[in-house]
């Protein structure tokens, strides 16, 4: 049983997940479930399922629910189907300051989709980013797949978009 | 006074604490009232409800009781100002999203919440805005979700997490958006599942059962004992118009504690079961009909003095449950010897009686149920234990988290819910060598004194790493317990395992026990409820039969009591045979089966447990007893009144009691001191056999089966731990016969056959098969265990 759950973990992922285990006790493998959970993501283009979940439960000796309790707590993961190219516009006070509510309306009628939604052809999602990103000097900003793009325009959001395959 | 004493002040009054206490644990321990939630004596502290906030001087801020240990000379205000300020105002935050919804909340009248609300709660709220609401789960048959009215004390979870062994409830999502529940869709299959109702201060999680059947101000509490398995955990039955509506465990720290399992809890619903005989029945001319008491009970008189009377006393026989009260057995036993047969059994589940002269007063636990939780080694052999007697598994889980090797020699790799040191699962043939190889590992290696007249039969046993392992640990632990299982107790060779194991107990110092099977196993011995001893053991008459040989000699005219023969019995199919052969059965039953109607000639309708008072003796040799506290269903009568009638109408003395408790003076008079001794209580063995090869057949009688109550309790159907009527072999033998899962497969007995679905099982060692007693289709099969046949089918 536990066999097949766990072959869904890629080897790479698996490699992945080893390298974290080395760093924690043998008998506190949950530590890296954070890790495990981003490398499971990953793999799976940008979203987490319940088999592999499971899986990563499997691979770190703890209970099924143990790992849906930390994937359904952090918001860097995604627990539904969304694009593979997640974009986090920061509409925190220095963002908004500079205009992010103007790159947010761009995006979401360049793309066709409102915040927190996916695009039909599974390519973006616009996930709906609550936290500041960090990047003040640089607003308005925004995150895709953990890639800064600062001092945005229009314009250069959609050439940052075109250049994504 | 011990430097570990100290003197704390709560409420102007001096209080002396042992250091490093919580505060809330001396405050309950002084009966001073400090409202909580999520604390809880029997889990770890969350502290995540704020409830029990209090005054403490110094501390800037209120603290929670159940999280701030106590230190000399701290002064604690638990009714101030500042202390009630902070109360009411976790009220407040807690009411913002609860629903006000006591009226149809099921919890309403025993809910911790509305009651602190009373105290604590303001008239109004101050909210305005939607409160969130959660989408219910289905998580089984047993327990009814309504998570919008979840406060997050997380007691439910930490429950699964420390008790039952598997964490099944989880938090997900967070802030607002955290949810109770299982997150994927799925029923939550702890055999004590049902103890999250009653830790759940709301009305999250209610019984599914229960469910608006009464509101819990009009119920009247009674208590009882459970009548399931050995334990004998407490109970309260609540009670509304003389009509049981549900069971809660009651404390009892040295046995049940405060848990009860879902078999005990849920199992009420089969006193209103649709198969309940509500009128004593006669068959004239192969059709039933009612009649009244006295014309069933002359039925009975004519019926049996006929056979007696053309055929001798000893073509009478009575099974018994060994669910049937003390009275009931002892009852029994005086009538059937009273008309002159010996002929009486309640080891249904029982093959191998060779040795029963030299078997211990009754099957003891070896040590007290709560003595089992500091032990440091248990070794069980044939036994499912978290499911067969959950209570006693949950001393067990107890002693492993505290660092006890727990070792196990069982035909199936059930599931522990703790870690298991050392494990082998073998066949059943293979467990008497098996176990033969753990006494001969200690004659190698250890300095243990092993029986010189075992010690050299044992010569062509053969040991390995994990035998030598298994000795090791029992020699070398303080206080290690042998515990002999069901699966054990219905082995074909019974008798040897009970010697052999009993022999590495004696030679290592360790105690020995039997986790018997039924509510009052215990008391089935000792009332006299066996065809080798009267009631307290005396032994100096002539052995009568036992449960398989009344099958096998086809008696002529059987008793019935709260027996279901062809479900309860080691060898369903002779059971069946032996039923139908007979001339006359009177069937002591609480329900109609077509099976009873077929092979019955009188059927007496019986009280079930709650309608009738009585005694069970359990596991630790605890005498318990019980009132009846609703009338019996229809003309239903308490099974020790029948069977007193019944000794009036065949003229016999001493028969003539009042009450229930004239019945147990006698027979605890008969029974004296009730002590508990397995040592020695064996016959060593002529020889130990070699394992045989082919297939061999292992059956299981799953928690939900037991007995013919569990069977009618609905909701219990409706859980995993029911007979499926299928065939489990595992990955090797299906490629060797190359069946499939879902397959058909033949499956042949001696002469007998039967068509069975295949289910890929994989924790059944090479070359058996499983199969679950007690369902219809596997009837027609034959013994629980020995070779067996399998084809394509």
């Amino acid at each position: 049983m536990t066999e097949t759950k766990t072959t869904i973990l890629s080897e790479h992922t698996r490699s992945e997940i080893d390298e974290w285990l080395k760093k924690y006790p043998d008998d506190q493998k949950q530590s890296a479930v954070l890790a495990a959970l981003r490398e499971a993501q990953h793999q799976n283009g940008g979203y987490l399922t319940t088999e592999l979940m499971d899986a990563v439960a499997d691979y770190l000796g703890m209970p099924d629910i143990a790992v849906y309790e930390v994937a359904s707590f952090y918001s860097m993961f995604e627990t539904e189907p969304v694009g593979r190219h997640s974009i986090s516009v920061c509409t925190n006070i220095s963002c908004m300051l500079m205009g992010s509510d103007t790159i947010v309306d761009h995006l979401e009628k360049k793309l066709g989709i409102k915040t927190g939604e996916s695009t039909a052809d599974g390519k973006f999602f616009i996930k709906c980013e609550e936290e500041c990103l960090a990047a003040c000097c640089g607003g308005p900003m925004m995150m895709i797949d953990h890639k800064y793009y600062e001092n945005l325009t229009p314009d250069k959001v959609d050439e940052i978009l075109d250049e994504l395959d | 006074m011990s430097d570990d004493q100290i003197t704390i002040e709560v409420d102007g009054k001096e209080l002396p604490a042992r250091k490093g206490q919580m505060l809330i644990e001396v405050t309950d321990a002084h009966d001073i009232y400090v409202p909580r939630f999520c604390y809880h004596n029997k889990l770890t502290i969350a502290a995540n409800c704020r409830m029990c906030l209090v005054e403490v001087e110094k501390a800037p801020k209120a603290l929670p009781a159940c999280a701030t240990p106590v230190m000399d000379g701290m002064k604690v205000k638990t009714r101030s100002r500042a202390a009630l300020d902070a109360q009411k105002s976790i009220m407040e935050f807690l009411l913002i999203n609860h629903p006000l919804d006591c009226p149809i909340c099921d919890q309403g009248g025993e809910c911790e919440l509305q009651d602190l609300a009373m105290g604590y709660g303001r008239d109004v709220s101050r909210y305005q805005e939607k409160k969130r609401v959660v989408k219910d789960k289905n998580i089984g048959s047993l327990i009814q979700t309504d998570l919008t009215r979840c406060i997050h004390c997380t007691r439910c979870v930490r429950f699964g997490e420390e008790i039952s062994g598997i964490r099944e409830m989880g938090a997900t999502g967070r802030g607002e958006n955290m949810e109770i529940g299982t997150y994927i869709e799925k029923s939550v299959v702890s055999e004590m599942s049902g103890n999250v109702i009653d830790l759940c201060p709301v009305g999250a999680l209610t019984s599914k059962p229960f469910r608006y059947s009464a509101r819990t101000w009009e119920l009247i509490q009674r208590d009882g004992i459970a009548p399931h398995d050995s334990v004998g955990s407490n109970i309260h039955i609540h009670i509304k118009d003389d009509k049981v509506k549900r069971v809660v465990p009651a404390e009892n720290e040295s046995i049940n504690e405060v848990w009860l399992s879902d078999r005990d809890r849920f199992s009420y619903e089969a006193i209103y079961s649709e198969d309940r005989l509500q009128a004593p029945m006669v068959k004239e001319e192969g059709s039933w009909k009612e009649v009244d008491w006295e014309t069933a009970l002359d039925r009975v008189k004519n019926g049996l003095k006929q056979v007696v009377n053309t055929h001798g006393a000893d073509q009478l026989g009575a099974l018994a449950s060994p669910s049937s009260t003390l009275e009931e057995l002892y009852l029994l036993q005086k009538f059937i010897r009273a008309i002159g047969s010996n002929n009486i059994d309640s080891r249904l589940k029982q093959a191998d009686f060779s040795d029963q002269d030299s078997a211990p007063a009754f099957p003891w636990l070896g040590k007290s149920i709560a003595e089992i939780e500091s032990l440091q080694s248990v070794l069980l052999i044939g036994s499912n234990v978290r499911k067969d007697q959950p209570i006693v598994n949950h001393r067990i889980r107890k002693a492993a988290l505290k660092g006890a090797s727990v070792m196990v020699v069982n035909p199936v790799d059930y599931d522990f819910n703790y870690p298991v040191a050392v494990k082998r699962i073998i066949s059943p043939d293979e467990m008497i060598s098996d176990v033969a190889s753990i006494l001969k590992a200690l004659t190698e290696n250890t300095s243990a004194n092993v029986n010189e007249q075992i010690k050299h039969k044992l010569d062509h046993v053969k040991t390995s790493d994990i035998h030598d392992q298994i000795a090791d640990n029992l020699v070398n632990s303080e206080g290690a317990i042998i515990l002999l299982g069901n699966l054990a107790t219905s082995h074909p060779q019974f008798s040897m395992l009970r010697s052999l194991a009993g022999e590495i107990a004696k030679a290592t110092a360790c105690s020995f026990g039997y986790l018997s099977e039924a509510a009052n196993s215990s008391g089935s011995w000792l009332a006299g409820a066996i065809p080798h001893r009267r009631a307290g053991g005396e032994k100096n008459m002539a052995t009568g039969l036992n449960a398989m040989d009344m099958l096998q000699a086809q008696l002529r005219a059987f008793v019935l009591l709260g027996v279901e023969p062809e479900l309860d019995c080691w060898d369903s199919q002779l059971a069946a045979q032996a039923m139908n052969k007979a001339e006359f059965v009177v069937s002591l039953t609480s329900y109609k089966s077509d099976a009873i109607e077929s092979y019955a000639d009188v059927m007496l309708p019986v009280s079930v447990f709650a309608e009738t008072s009585g005694t069970y003796i359990n596991n630790e040799g605890v005498v318990q007893s019980f009132d009846g506290v609703v009338s019996p269903l229809g003309e239903a009568r308490p099974a020790w009144k029948v069977l007193r009638v019944l000794g009036n109408y065949f003229d016999l003395d001493g028969f003539e009691y009042q009450s229930s408790k004239d019945v147990l003076t006698e027979t605890m008079q008969k029974i004296g001191n009730i002590k508990g001794d397995n040592l020695d209580q064996w016959q060593l063995p002529a020889s130990i056999e070699q394992p045989q090869n082919g297939l061999q057949r292992i059956t299981e009688t799953p928690m939900n089966m037991i007995d013919s109550i569990c069977r009618r309790a609905n909701a219990l159907q409706q859980t995993n731990d029911v007979s499926d009527g299928t065939i489990h072999i595992n990955k090797n033998l299906a490629e060797k016969n190359k069946l499939n899962s879902d397959d058909k497969a033949k499956v042949e007995q001696e002469n007998n056959s039967a068509i069975l679905k295949v289910v890929i099982d994989d924790r059944l060692p090479d070359d058996c098969v499983l199969i679950q007693s007690a369902h219809p289709s596997q009837i027609g099969l034959g013994p629980s265990f020995g070779p067996i046949r399998l084809a394509k089918g």
